[in-house]
């Protein structure tokens, strides 16, 4: 099947005006999601990848603010329309969000009210997306929240926020965005809050329903397990940009960018590391401030080339027929300057399959 | 590493439980009990670090947070030896005033750095307060101490003036685990404390905890759903289920050979990091409902869901028991099975 783009970020710049100086949160991302997919999003705490979703969703929070590149979002007929050039509280935009993209966010009491109950802020929400009465919205919001595991469903509509536990009301959330029924999914962190067991369940109802309506997804995660489990594509990002976006299989096997090469060299392992030393990449994130000059990541990167990765800024390359990379070892006009090109993970692929999985 | 032939028990909980009235509609009428934490018996030894796992709702948080005092418990002891006395407390017989003493001792790295951190306060206000409520520092001597903090969990000390919405999630769990160490404490509660963080601050912050934790002789209550973070860093793991503990081991005995069908369960779920393996796990189901702490089942609370369960499982309660290795664990069939670890 011919993949079909349902997102395009190109070259997105948000920024925000801090006290100390402009904060180039998101400088420069290109991302594309494709129909039916889920494009996971990893990266360093902090390389702007809540800010990246909170800019599809037109969100962007004071003092923040798109201030270039394209968001386009395009419709099951071919049409698109870019959401960067649109006034956030248009009525245009209130149109696509929640209807046509819905998001999670990593804060679950972003999404809810803590004076209302669970029940009738999830009623509230079906009804604003659907054509449906209150007692079928009732029922429908009964059977999201038995679908992600909440027990006892029926009483629990009448719980307030802070009567959970952290994971249940991430699930609560969970349930509301997947009411929505939405054409695009963001997840900023859905399951992080969730014991495994939930997580996979989550996961698997997720899939399920994304079968279903044939929907696509973002999901933002730390954990790399679940990005192998659930993701087609993958876009690692560093301090604000996409430095390599290709499918899930090659990202795990032949990762090209330095950085990514790291990220996955440093998934721990049950049995390895006890009474060791975590190993984390050297070197501290550069201030946002202070971003390096040339590569963003040479001033961590094993193979930086003094003279080239520290004076030349590289260009999001196609290195394949579904594989871009930010890096100069792939450059025309560079690639000499490495003698080795990185190849494959850090990671020696036999080492995974140190435990039972039969 | 902990080692316990020379340890001192800082903390022994003792049949201790955490109810909630379960309260609905309008008229706010008391429709039941939310048995949270359900007669939770366990020691800590001084200098270690016990991790809970289980299921999300199964009272980790509530556990923590009773021990800590954070709620008035319903039943049970909390006996607390404080550092460099031979003085046990029992903290659940303390009211308020009486607990202020230990308030700095017992310190909790919350679950969620997003509600912990009052939004229109700058950091290095949030970081103090603690110092400044406890009478411990205030003015330049706090900064420092705040500054100080700061760079050991990886934070720049210039950002000390900024509000908490201008820290991306990670960067603001770090401002919770400052606020938590800033007082020095004794125990420490950390409630999902490296889960927001990425693979490689990840690894700082668990290897800065570890130095931090024998630099200043720091007992860890460690609630985590990472279970390669909870094998890393655990010296002994309780599995709750439905306000319980269902298991109490050694961390790698328990990684090797779980005796708890439960914790096996658990474990079959952790994810794989490769895609090549994806659907090739065998994942033990959990099948039927999620139990429902306002109303366990009866006998075994994990029977309904259980693989190996027998009549006796509806029907008695298995006793939380000491198998011949220095184990516990509650299930009638313990003896007999032989379920799958994961190293
Ligand atoms: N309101 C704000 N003012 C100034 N800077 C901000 C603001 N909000 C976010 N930032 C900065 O933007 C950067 C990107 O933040 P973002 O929340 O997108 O990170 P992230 O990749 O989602 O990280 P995490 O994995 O920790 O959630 C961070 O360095 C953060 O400090
Ligand atoms: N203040 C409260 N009032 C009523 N019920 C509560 C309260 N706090 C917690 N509970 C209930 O107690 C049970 C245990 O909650 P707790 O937060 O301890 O779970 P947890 O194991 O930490 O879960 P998670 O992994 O999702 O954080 C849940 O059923 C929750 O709904
Ligand atoms: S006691 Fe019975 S039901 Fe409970 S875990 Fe053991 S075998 Fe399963
Ligand atoms: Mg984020
Ligand atoms: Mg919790």
């Amino acid at each position: 099947m011919t993949k079909t783009p349902v997102l395009e970020i190109r070259d997105l710049q948000t920024h925000f005006g801090a006290r100390e100086g402009l904060i180039k949160a998101v400088d420069g991302v290109s991302m594309t999601v494709n129909r039916g997919e889920t494009l996971a999003v990893v990266g360093e705490s902090g390389c702007g990848k809540s800010i990246t979703a909170w800019s599809v969703m037109n969100l962007v929070p004071k003092p923040g603010k798109i201030v270039g590149g394209s968001i386009n979002l395009y419709d099951r007929n071919g049409g698109s329309v870019d959401i960067a050039a649109l006034d956030p509280k248009s009525a245009e935009m209130r149109a696509i969000r929640g209807a046509r993209v819905a998001m999670i966010f990593q804060e679950p009491m972003t999404s809810l009210s803590p004076v209302h109950t669970i029940g009738n802020q999830i009623v509230e929400m079906i009804r604003l997306h659907q054509p449906v009465t209150k007692k079928e919205a009732e029922a429908q919001a009964v059977r999201m929240l038995d679908r992600v595991g909440i027990p006892k469903p029926t009483e629990r509509m009448a719980a307030y926020p802070f009567q959970m536990s952290g994971g249940m009301r991430q699930r609560v959330v969970i349930a509301m965005a997947l009411s929505c029924n939405a054409d695009l999914l963001i997840a900023d962190e859905p399951t992080t809050a969730l014991d495994v067991t939930t997580q996979a369940n989550i996961l698997e109802l997720m899939k399920e329903l994304q079968a279903e309506h044939h929907t696509s997804m973002i999901l933002i995660t730390h954990d790399l397990g679940v990005v192998a489990e659930v993701a087609d594509e993958v876009a690692v990002m560093y301090l604000g940009r996409a430095v390599e976006q290709t499918d899930v299989f090659t990202l795990f096997d032949h990762a090209q960018h330095p950085y990514s090469r790291a990220l996955l060299g440093s998934i721990p392992e049950l049995g390895k590391t006890r009474g060791q030393r975590l190993t984390a990449i050297r070197g501290m994130i550069p201030h946002p401030l202070n971003r390096p000059l040339g590569c963003t990541f040479n001033t961590r990167c094993p193979m930086a080339i003094k003279g080239a990765c520290d004076a030349v800024e590289p260009d999001l390359i196609q290195t394949g027929p579904h594989h871009h990379t930010r890096c100069l070892a792939y450059q025309n006009g560079y690639t000499h300057h490495f003698d080795k090109k990185p190849e494959g993970a850090m990671r020696p692929s036999e080492t995974i399959g140190g435990r039972a999985h039969v | 590493m902990f080692d316990d032939s020379k340890t001192k028990t800082v903390l022994q909980v003792e049949d201790l439980k955490m109810h909630f009235p379960l309260i609905k509609g309008l008229m706010r009428r008391r429709v039941g009990t939310v048995k949270a934490v359900d007669g939770v018996s366990m020691t800590v030894q001084q200098g270690e670090t016990v991790a809970l796992v289980g299921e999300s709702g199964c009272g980790k948080s509530t556990l923590g947070r009773t021990i800590l005092r954070a709620y008035e418990p319903t039943a049970g002891h909390i006996h607390y030896n404080p550092r460099g006395s031979d003085n046990v407390v029992d903290l659940a017989g303390l009211n308020n005033n009486e607990m202020q003493k230990y308030r700095p001792d017992l310190r909790m790295i919350f679950q969620d750095p997003f509600t912990s951190l009052n939004p229109r306060l700058p950091v290095v206000d949030i970081i103090s307060e603690p110092l400044r409520a406890n009478k411990i520092a205030e003015g330049v001597e706090a900064k420092d101490r705040v500054a100080d903090i700061m760079r050991k969990v990886g934070l720049r000390p210039e950002y000390m003036e900024r509000y908490p919405h201008a820290f991306s999630g990670g960067e603001r769990q770090r401002i919770v685990i400052a606020r938590a160490l800033v007082t020095n404490p004794h125990i420490v509660v950390a409630d999902e404390a490296v889960s927001a963080l990425d693979v490689s601050v990840r690894a700082q912050t668990l290897n800065l905890l570890q130095d931090l934790q024998d630099e200043l002789d720091l007992t860890y209550l460690f609630v985590s759903h990472d279970l390669s973070v909870v094998e890393h860093i655990a010296d002994r793991i309780a599995v709750m289920y439905v306000g319980r503990l269902v298991e109490f081991a050694r961390a790698e005995d328990l990684f090797r050979r779980p005796l708890h069908p439960y914790t096996e369960a658990l474990f079959s779920a952790i994810p794989i990091p490769h895609p090549k393996l994806r659907g090739k796990q065998h994942r033990v189901q959990l099948p039927g409902d999620v139990a429902d702490p306002a109303n366990p089942p009866s006998g075994c609370p994990f029977h309904p869901r259980c693989a190996y369960a027998r009549d006796i499982c509806k029907k008695e309660v298995p006793e939380l028991a000491e198998t011949g290795s220095g184990r516990t664990v509650s299930c009638h069939r313990a003896d007999e099975l032989a379920l799958k670890g994961v190293l």
